[in-house]
């Protein structure tokens, strides 16, 4: 497929993005480079410098709203994408309001609970939409214990061992693999799988 | 029986067993789990009512902070 041709299917597509920190500006800002033509973006938090070790966000606009910031950036990449932002909290039946019309949803916050609380929403109330959830990217190296794995309309990326803590911080390397792998589960879903790629690893 | 664990086929000495019994078994305490059988969302008041059987696919996802 060609890129005008991709461009053509990504800009009638809209995706959501639930958090906008390491998972969800990175994931941003690459579907928003390849044509997607809608982006909902959900987040409370402001911009923090402890932020920029991983997220897409700029020293200048620390004390920002993450949603207004990465909006800013996102336009700066592609001004013809749409954006809708919401700077809440999001319970449950905020997430079914915003994300029902999305073509897929990528789940991209940084606490399991609310990890959980998208999973049962989607699959309780949206249960035809993929859902593209980002677990385990904590730490630094270990590239190959980075993977995916589908199960029906839910798509795992990430190592699924590596959780934050003091001496496993996130940073930019793992965090930027595993968000643009979310991107790149989201095209496949949207463009279907490329026919003219190579599939097979080799031997 | 013979599952499908996380894409891997496990051998179990049990002809069956519920969701508690698996968790025990494969020594997954952690609190915040996904638990899929066949595909169903299986919740965690449902875990000991559960009955994991030969030829089943499960997904145990931990979910783990950091996004």
């Amino acid at each position: 497929m060609t890129f005008e041709r991709i461009k053509q299917i990504l800009k009638t597509k809209t995706v959501g993005i639930a958090g906008c920190g390491g998972l969800g500006s990175n994931c941003a800002v690459a579907l928003a480079r390849v044509g997607v033509g809608r982006l909902i973006l959900a987040d409370f938090d402001l911009v923090q410098e402890g932020n920029l070790n991983r997220q897409f966000y700029f020293y200048d606009q620390i004390g920002m709203l993450k949603v207004a910031a990465l909006k800013q950036n996102l336009f700066r990449i592609n001004p013809d994408v749409r954006v809708n932002t919401f700077d809440i909290r999001l319970c449950q039946s905020d997430i079914i309001e915003i994300y029902s019309k999305c073509d897929v949803i990528v789940e991209a916050f940084d606490k399991p609970e609310m990890k959980y609380l998208i999973l049962d929403a989607v699959h309780n109330y949206m249960p035809d939409k993929h859902l593209v959830m980002g677990v385990g990217m904590a730490g630094w190296g270990d590239n190959n214990l980075i993977r995916s794995r589908q199960s029906d309309k839910l798509i795992i990326c990430g190592d699924e061992i590596n959780a934050i803590a003091d001496e496993c911080p996130p940073l930019a390397p793992r965090v930027g693999i595993v968000a643009n792998m979310q991107a790149n589960a989201v095209l496949e879903i949207l463009l279907g799988v490329n026919e003219h790629q190579i599939h097979t690893e080799r031997t | 029986m013979k599952i499908i664990l996380n894409n891997k086929v496990e051998e179990f000495a049990a002809d069956q067993f519920n969701i508690t019994e698996l968790l025990k078994a494969k020594n997954f305490t952690f609190k915040m789990l996904v638990i899929k059988v066949n595909g169903h969302l299986v919740k965690k008041s449902e875990h000991a009512t559960t009955i994991v059987k030969d030829g089943d696919d499960v997904m145990v996802l931990h979910l783990i902070s950091g996004g």
